[in-house]
């Protein structure tokens, strides 16, 4: 017998997957794992804030994690002088970590909040309410319908930002909408897998798809497909062995990632 | 092939939607005393530059003399610090870029690379893609065509948008010799049919003279400009290049009597080759 509880906890992973499938394709494309590390990172300070001033707490990671986004756009951005000095890599690893600790920090001087870190950190899906459900399927039908929106040029700015600017296709435009589809994903998925494991969940799966992909739009279909598995198998290992449900998907999603790997491709390898 | 006939008889109204018919000779691009400021030194300055309808221009200048930069400003993804780009007013440009790697994180055919320019039928692509030669390899994975394929593969999905202006960065980079020859006769042709400009970028004036109506000499700022026989004797070039390379300075002349690049055979095409330089040039 499955508690509700359960039920809602699979329908909100699997809702998840859905959005974090594709989004993840871009993120590793487009070379963002740490980028998207450092938006979700920051997502503890949104948590923060919005219990503060009284606001729901997807609105308050929303807005930080997008407000964190667009700034390391400007950071990076060419004419900067630090961009001349410390690389991209350089400055994330900077900005991810001292987003957590300022997070932490902020949470722990606001004393008066009873507050589970550890929910925000690695999750709380059994937590799930029928509201976040709603949620989570409201925001990942945006989510996806803004990305089908920006697709193609999306695409073409990930092979030749020259290209899709020549060509008139606003890359800049596409770059900031999937900015935008990032935080939102990230506020969604903060309940499920929390902000440590968000970059997990948008990456492994998409990594597992992609030896079996000839196409962009196939390896965001197999993203999808990977992540449901790797949340249904995370979730009843949880219930099985009485891990952290947070972690057991990632773990989940790993073993997924490692069987792509060992299976034998049937056409000519890729 | 009504793919190439920009004009009135275009049957595919979709991709032309309103936009205006080329006129001869119209200018496409103009860009008046351009220059990129960066890192406290000028990479190039004072560059005047237009194409029109119809012309072959060639930029020729060594490494690190603004080449690429001065494409990036015609196209307009650099923004000049100095000076001013006059556009001709809906542009349709095809770009290729000098160098391209798609991380091989993203499954990515040919066919599927060629359909992110737009909304192509698949006829057109293969059209295309056989025009340019490499129609057999349409389901290929990108990241396993060689560079020469690769660039023939970027030209092709450059030409797929039917241009009007066609911005080439050193187009023939990995491609050899004969190719380059195939590739420069191919954009030729096609400038003829189309009516397109085009914007070349190359290091080298060897393979490129006969098919240059306006060589641009380059380093930083513009050396010297004119015809491709005016340019190889002027002594900016000849300082910036050496005397040997006039001396070496092989034209290469061709007749267009059209081969035919994808369907196999090798259709004769003369190719001549003097070693006196200019003297044995007459376009025709």
């Amino acid at each position: 017998m499955i508690d509700d509880f359960f039920i809602r906890a699979l329908l909100a992973g699997i809702g998840l997957a859905f959005i974090a499938g594709p989004l993840g394709c871009f993120v590793i494309w487009r070379r963002m794992a740490y980028f998207g590390d450092t938006m979700a990172h920051s997502a503890l300070l949104g948590v923060a804030l919005s219990l503060a001033f009284q606001v729901d707490v997807l609105w308050g990671v929303f807005a930080v994690s997008m407000l964190v986004a667009l700034a390391l756009l400007a950071l990076q951005a060419k004419g900067n002088p630090s961009a001349r000095l410390f690389s991209s890599d350089a400055l994330l690893g900077i900005l991810s970590h001292s987003a957590l600790a300022l997070g932490l920090v902020v949470v722990s001087l606001m004393s008066w909040l009873r507050l589970d870190i550890m929910g925000f950190l690695v999750g709380d899906v059994l937590s799930v309410s029928n509201r976040d459900l709603l949620m989570i399927y409201g925001g990942g039908t945006l989510v996806l319908v803004c990305l089908a929106w920006i697709w193609r040029s999306l695409l073409m700015a990930t092979v030749s930002e020259d290209i899709a600017e020549a060509e008139g296709l606003a890359p800049r435009r596409a770059e900031l909408v999937l900015m935008l589809l990032l935080a939102v994903t990230i506020a969604i998925a903060i309940k499920i897998v929390g902000v440590l494991l968000i970059t997990a969940l948008l990456i492994i799966p998409a990594a597992a798809a992609r030896r079996f992909s000839a196409t962009p739009e196939q390896m965001a279909a197999l993203a999808i497909v990977a992540g449901i598995a790797a949340v249904v198998g995370g979730l009843f290992g949880s219930l099985q062995f009485d891990t952290p449900s947070g972690p057991s998907i990632v773990v989940a999603a790993l073993m997924v990632f490692l069987v792509s790997l060992a299976l034998p491709l049937k056409a000519k390898e890729n | 092939m009504s793919l190439w006939i920009t004009g009135t008889q275009v049957d595919n109204e979709e991709t032309l939607g309103n936009l205006p018919v080329l006129q001869k000779n119209e200018t496409l691009i103009n860009l008046k005393g351009v220059g990129v400021y960066r890192a406290g030194r000028w990479l190039v300055r004072g560059v005047d530059l237009s194409v029109r309808a119809g012309e072959i221009v060639t930029i020729i200048g060594p490494n690190g003399s603004g080449k690429t930069t001065t494409a990036k400003m015609a196209i307009g993804v650099t923004r000049p610090d100095e000076g001013q780009v006059v556009r001709a007013r809906n542009l349709r440009i095809g770009y290729v870029p000098q160098k391209l790697s798609i991380n091989a994180a993203m499954p990515l055919t040919v066919r599927g690379l060629l359909m992110l320019s737009g909304k192509q039928n698949s006829s057109d692509i293969d059209e295309t893609l056989d025009m340019v030669g490499v129609l057999r390899l349409a389901n290929a994975q990108v990241h396993f065509l060689s560079g020469g394929e690769f660039q023939r593969v970027l030209f092709a999905r450059a030409l797929l948008g039917k241009p009007q202006l066609l911005v080439l960065d050193e187009p023939v980079d990995g491609v050899d010799f004969s190719g380059s020859l195939e590739l420069y006769q191919l954009i030729s042709k096609i400038r003829d049919t189309t009516g397109c400009g085009v914007l070349l970028i190359s290091h080298d004036l060897h393979v490129v003279m006969a098919q240059t109506d306006t060589v641009i000499c380059l380093n930083s700022h513009v050396c010297c400009r004119g015809t491709p026989e005016l340019v190889a004797e002027n002594p900016e070039y000849l300082k910036l290049f050496g005397k040997g390379a006039a001396q070496d300075l092989a034209i290469y002349k061709h007749h267009h009597d059209h081969t035919h690049l994808a369907d196999g055979t090798v259709v004769h095409t003369s190719v001549e080759h003097t070693d006196e330089g200019h003297e044995g040039c007459d376009h025709d």
